[in-house]
């Protein structure tokens, strides 16, 4: 109660004078700038708890209890390098925070017993927080310095995995929900608006309209209600920015749905979680109750007149619920399928007001935007796309996680730069952009610059930024195939093209991807037919379909056959697969010289295509092999080979 | 306001606020549809009516895009065709084969989409969804497999109707329309209206047809088939032998039924009479002693259906009668069988509905007198025609005759029952005679015969000042009962009828993509009244014979045993 009250009279209030010594020296004890006793910080966002992040804290709180140390533990989001989780951070009195990695329950032992001693265990350290108050630990690197850092920009994620995420008086300490006060008490809603409209910030969750001309378009509406809607319903594979951020840092994600309310005049926001983030939602509802605490949220904020609601909720898990009409069709507790545009939400939107629907990312860039002006902001990145991007990097990569670098930065850049280059020194072969409505891009394009334009060119998009990277054992017909097939699951069959042309699309690759044993020359002809349709069938899809989905459905397809089409072409003509992924194409046979006939193979085949008798070689017969490959895995003496 | 647009090379007006396709349609511009439905929001579903708009990337929907000033639009370009075409293609791709074998073949949007594209040859191949057909309902078929998804039967049902029966459910390509939870048609809130059959553009949703048993009966020299005919039918059959639409058809109707074996045909409008004498009986008797008031009709079996699962605190305020159908039902049972000296398991009672209800009216408990239903099969219009096509009956060739006795002749009024407000004239005319002893002068109300969904007439008849209320469309009930229910007391007599129009607008009547014949079918019924001799309901001298030798009076004993009813709350899925 004690903090509460100093925040908001000392902190929060309209004439708070916050050069104060004694106010500065208690936001730095808050936000843990200066510590009176340890402080323990480990890495508890999803990628965290799936590490064993819960097993670590339990030794660490056993650990604590049984050498009866004093420390706070403080559990923090993803500061980006999921790789590393568990993460686990040790600040003593009087040192700098410093940062381990791969902490699994029984190196917490070990490590603190180093710790406490002042000794470094070298192995496992990531690096040390810059901090002029502290001294520094020898021989560490500052944090910043790590490759994985220092290309990067961080504006959205800059205290994801640094600050304490469930606690308010954190993220007031650092100066938050300030930029909030200063816009409700010195702007109109209109000014804001042309602030976000100069800053050139354009939307992160995929189609990329000017975050600034939309709100002025719901801003200028006419209505007695007005909605705001956070778009988190992030279901793309390998996209989890939106996930850590709320996680990381919840409290970002507010102020600036906040400001975006009161800039286009709702009283009312909405977030929208997708069902499969419990910890997300978990860390929302907790945010938003230490609102009301504070009085941020209710009627008449800090005395302004000005009247704010936030409601959380959880949408049912259907990826189309992503797309602005499906999800304002959800929240209404309709099915969630899409509806013509025009009308668009900022005109006609949530129960047929305007409404302004912004993806995560966007909105948590609005409080930094709104603290140091439009022109701060617009001179990161380049002219089409001004800002950052925070991309998630999955796949092959050698470090996977949150990046955030400025918008501009090569493709390239990104994965051997930031990411440290493709595991297990295996050759880079392509990257998945932008999800499933995204497309494949080959090393020859690694030096596009990330932003709109420049990647819509190359048929691409920024989507809302997953980065899939993949090495040479990844076969693109597979790739293509596993796309269509999560679209075509994944549409709300409400349109044609969508519910039929994707199915027909997915059924055409798993043709072509088919063992031909057996094949008639009926199904051969219709293989062949189906392999002429695709273009055409995805240029009719992405034509007339009605939404987004449907819209870029067959770019995942197309951009696989642009660059990888000699792929293709082996699986149609030569059917082989070079990365051996699509199992039905492979062909075995077994090397006489290396085969001393210990019949293992010939026991476990589940279609008795080996022959052979007992120490003598044997054979497989192609007619019959189903290419499982089990004998391929049985064989000990290297003698079953791929054709 | 209007602007200029250029289409397809011309320059043509539009008009602010309208969408491009109604802008397109007033200049007699075509582009096809299949999930648009007139004056409904527009859904956007089916991606047939899209066209190219200059300055725009992908074809956008014309159904549903407002028309703009800077417009330059190609509505067949190859680009367009090659979209529809395609996108039929693929519906077909997941369609079943099975064209001469469907009910709608030959009327069929989706086949008639497969012609104008001159699909001719197999494109897409694949695995097609397979469904179990929902036989459930005693009304209606559903046919998953056949469904396009287009969505109209789900908005008719929804924005239309205001059930909500139907929904889509799962997800991708499994996607299907039912109702809740996937369960049969008979356990869901469905009224039976058959307005979803009226919308569907393929065989997925049909009336339940029993061809074979009517076909036995008719040839079956031990069994005498009875006949009757909705007072609707005379004024819609016609369309569907490519007559003009609403020509009067009566006498060559029941010749042609004569010809297809039926040994005795009667006009339902003698029971219409019937209902309208012992309703205006009992309405009377409930003003004199002010109890169930506002009396609700009770001809409609579909609001019968919605009252029962919505409302069963209204029940008692509804009539007691049974509908024509029923009643005449009831009659040919118990009175036509013992004058004709036919035995009641000899006899086999047929009447043909504009309405697909009624099949569902028939097979009610109620409906059955030991256990023997008093209508053993209901056909609606389009299966009546049919059976006059199947049997060679060339219908421009045949000669009127009368109906059978004992019920042969009928009022203007009764036949007036197929058209909204219908029923309430005849019924004010009959009641004013109740009343006063005398008849009314005033017969043709004006009020009545608008093409409002809800309509009012306030009227004194002797002491008692009356308020009437029309109900047409099951969608515009729901606001008047909570006026009722909130204590509104100046109306004392309600008709509802569940389809838009009346029975003329009826789910048995002729299928056309669009329902455009409604008015034609009920002016067609207003020219009669105006021509007929005798315009009221208890003045039908065959009804005045029944009385007589029979029922003795309206209200009677007699009366109750066989003409009325009673209703039941029921527990639907909703």
């Amino acid at each position: 109660m004690e903090e509460k009250q100093f925040l908001t009279e000392k902190v929060l209030a309209s004439k708070a004078d916050l050069s104060q010594k004694e106010i500065v020296d208690f936001l730095a004890l808050l936000r843990h700038e200066t510590v009176t006793r340890p402080v323990v910080y480990i890495g508890s966002g999803t990628c965290g708890k799936v590490a064993g992040a819960d097993e670590t804290l339990a030794a660490v709180n056993h650990y604590l209890y049984e050498k009866n140390i004093n420390a706070e533990i403080v559990q923090v989001g993803c500061i980006g390098l999921c790789t590393y989780e568990p993460i686990v951070d040790i600040q003593l009195p009087g040192k700098a925070r410093i940062s381990f990695r791969n902490i699994t329950h029984e190196l917490v032992e070990p490590l603190f017993d180093d710790i406490f001693n002042s000794e470094v265990p070298y192995d496992y350290v990531l690096g040390q927080f810059n901090n002029s108050r502290h001294n520094r630990w020898e021989n560490v690197p500052n944090i910043t310095e790590l490759p994985f850092f220092k290309y990067q920009h961080r504006i959205v994620l800059a205290n994801c995995g640094i600050s304490n995420p469930d606690s308010i008086t954190d993220y007031i300490a650092r100066g938050g929900y300030q930029t909030y006060l200063k816009c409700i008490r010195n702007y109109t809603g209109e000014k804001i608006c042309n602030i976000v409209s100069q800053s050139g910030l354009r939307g992160r969750g995929g189609g990329g309209y000017h975050t600034g001309e939309k709100w002025e378009m719901a801003h200028n509406a006419v209505s007695d209600q007005k909605y705001l809607i956070c778009n988190a319903a992030e279901s793309d594979p390998g996209a989890f920015m939106d996930r850590a951020v709320i996680e990381g840092d919840p409290h970002l994600l507010l102020e600036g749905i906040a400001i975006a309310a009161y800039a286009i005049g709702a009283t009312k926001a909405y977030i929208y979680v997708m069902d499969e983030y419990s910890q997300a939602y978990f860390m929302l509802n907790q945010a938003i109750n230490q609102l009301k605490e504070y009085g941020f949220l209710g009627y008449n904020i800090f005395e302004s007149g000005i009247d704010l609601q936030i409601s959380l909720v959880r949408g049912p898990g259907a990826f189309v619920c992503g797309e602005e009409t499906a999800l304002i069709n959800s929240i209404e507790g309709k099915r969630g399928m899409p509806r013509p545009k025009p009308p668009y939400p900022a005109l006609e939107g949530l129960f047929g007001k305007p409404t302004v629907i912004n993806n995560v990312e966007t909105l948590a860039n609005i409080p930094f935007i709104l603290r140091n002006g439009p022109l701060h902001f617009n001179e990161i990145g380049v002219a089409e796309a001004r800002g950052t991007k925070v991309f998630a990097i999955s796949g092959k990569a050698m470090i996977t996680g949150l990046v955030e670098v400025p918008m501009g930065t090569k493709i390239g850049d990104i994965i051997y730069k930031i990411a440290g280059g493709i595991k297990d020194g295996k050759e880079f072969k392509a990257v998945q952009i932008g999800g499933p409505s995204g497309s494949c891009l080959p090393a020859s394009q690694l030096d596009l610059p990330v932003g709109y334009e420049s990647l819509w060119d190359q048929g691409a998009i920024i989507g809302s930024g997953g980065m899939i990277v993949m090495d040479e054992d990844t076969c693109m017909v597979d790739i293509a195939k596993f796309f269509m097939n999560f679209l075509q699951k994944e549409s709300c069959g409400k349109c044609i093209p969508c519910r039929e042309g994707t199915r027909r699309i997915h059924e055409i690759l798993e043709n072509i991807t088919r063992r031909p044993n057996g094949e008639s020359g009926y199904e051969v002809l219709e293989r062949f037919k189906g392999i002429m349709q695709l273009a055409d069938l995805s240029e009719v899809i992405r034509d007339t379909s009605l939404c987004g989905l449907g819209q870029t459905a067959p770019n995942p397809l197309l951009s696989a056959m642009k660059w990888f089409r000699e792929e293709f072409e082996e699986h149609v003509f030569d059917r082989k697969c070079r990365a051996g992924v699509c199992k039905e194409l492979r062909l075995f046979y077994i090397d006489v010289d290396h085969c001393i006939g210990c019949v293992a193979c010939l026991r476990k085949c589940p279609s008795n295509a080996i022959v052979g008798q007992p120490r003598q070689p044997h054979f497989i017969i192609e007619e019959k092999c189903i290419g499982c490959g089990i004998c391929f895995d049985v064989c000990k003496f290297v003698a079953v080979k791929l054709k | 306001m209007l602007f200029d647009i250029e289409v397809n090379g011309k320059t043509i007006k539009a008009r602010r606020g309208d969408t491009l396709l109604m802008a397109l349609e007033r200049n007699g511009i075509k582009v096809p549809t299949l999930c648009h439905i007139k004056d409904l929001l527009p859904s956007g579903a089916c991606r047939m009516c899209v066209v190219e708009v200059e300055g725009r990337q992908g074809l956008i929907p014309a159904c549903s895009h407002p028309v703009e000033e800077w417009m330059r639009v190609r509505t067949h370009s190859p680009r367009v065709v090659k979209a529809r075409k395609t996108n039929t293609e693929l519906l077909l791709s997941n369609h079943p084969d099975d064209c001469l074998y469907c009910e709608r073949n030959g009327n069929c949007e989706l086949q008639k989409f497969a012609e104008d594209l001159n699909v001719r040859e197999r494109r897409f191949y694949g695995k097609k969804n397979k469904y179990k057909t929902d036989p459930s309902s005693a009304s209606l078929m559903r046919d998953p497999a056949k469904c396009i998804l287009c969505g109209r039967c789900i908005r008719v049902c929804e924005e239309i109707q205001k059930i909500t029966a139907l929904d889509f459910i799962g997800r991708g390509n499994k996607v299907q329309v039912g109702p809740a939870f996937n369960k049969g048609m008979n356990l869901s809130s469905c009224i039976n209206c058959g307005q979803c059959v009226m919308v569907c553009p393929t065989g997925a949703l049909a009336e339940k047809q029993y061809p074979a048993k009517l076909q036995d009966a008719l040839h079956n020299p031990l069994i005498k088939t009875v006949i009757q005919c909705s007072p609707t039918l005379s004024v819609t059959l016609a369309e569907e032998f490519g007559l003009r639409p609403g020509k009067d058809l009566e006498g060559v109707m029941y010749a042609a039924l004569r010809k297809l074996g039926f040994d005795f045909v009667f006009d339902t409008s003698f029971g219409a009479d019937l209902l309208v004498t012992e309703q205006a009986t009992e309405f009377y008797n409930r003003l004199k002693s002010g109890t169930a008031l506002p009396m609700f009709s009770s001809c409609c079996p579909a609001w019968i259906k919605y009252a029962e699962q919505t409302h069963p605190d209204l029940l008692v305020n509804i009539s007691a009668c049974k509908s024509p159908q029923q009643m005449l039902g009831a009659l040919i049972s118990n009175h036509f069988t013992s004058r004709a000296g036919i035995k009641a398991d000899e006899i086999y009672s047929v009447s043909a509905m504009p309405c697909i209800a009624k099949k569902f009216e028939s097979q009610r408990e109620e409906m059955t007198h030991k256990g023997i239903t008093d209508v053993d099969l209901v056909l609606t219009t389009r299966e009546l025609a049919r059976l006059i096509r199947l049997n060679g009956i060339d219908i421009q060739q045949v000669e009127p005759e009368l109906s059978d006795q004992p019920y042969q002749s009928r009022s203007s009024a009764g036949k007036m029952l197929a058209v909204s407000g219908g029923l309430t004239e005849a019924f004010i005319r009959t009641l004013h005679y109740l009343i006063t002893g005398k008849e009314t002068t005033q017969l043709k109300i004006q009020e009545l015969r608008t093409v409002k969904g809800r309509k009012e007439y306030f009227v004194k008849i002797g002491e008692y000042k009356l308020g009437f209320a029309v109900i047409n469309g099951i969608g515009n009930v729901e606001p008047l009962v909570a006026e009722i229910k909130k204590g509104r007391t100046d109306i004392h007599y309600i008709e509802v009828m569940a389809c838009e129009g009346g029975c003329v607008g009826g789910g048995g009547q002729p299928i056309h993509p669009e329902n455009d014949n409604v008015k034609a079918r009920a002016k067609s019924i207003y020219e009669l009244d105006e021509k007929e001799s005798n315009r009221f309901a208890h003045q039908n001298a065959s009804l005045q014979e029944v009385y007589h030798s029979f029922l003795k009076q309206p209200g009677s004993e007699v009366s109750h045993t066989h003409l009325f009813t009673t209703y039941e709350e029921r527990e639907v899925m909703k």
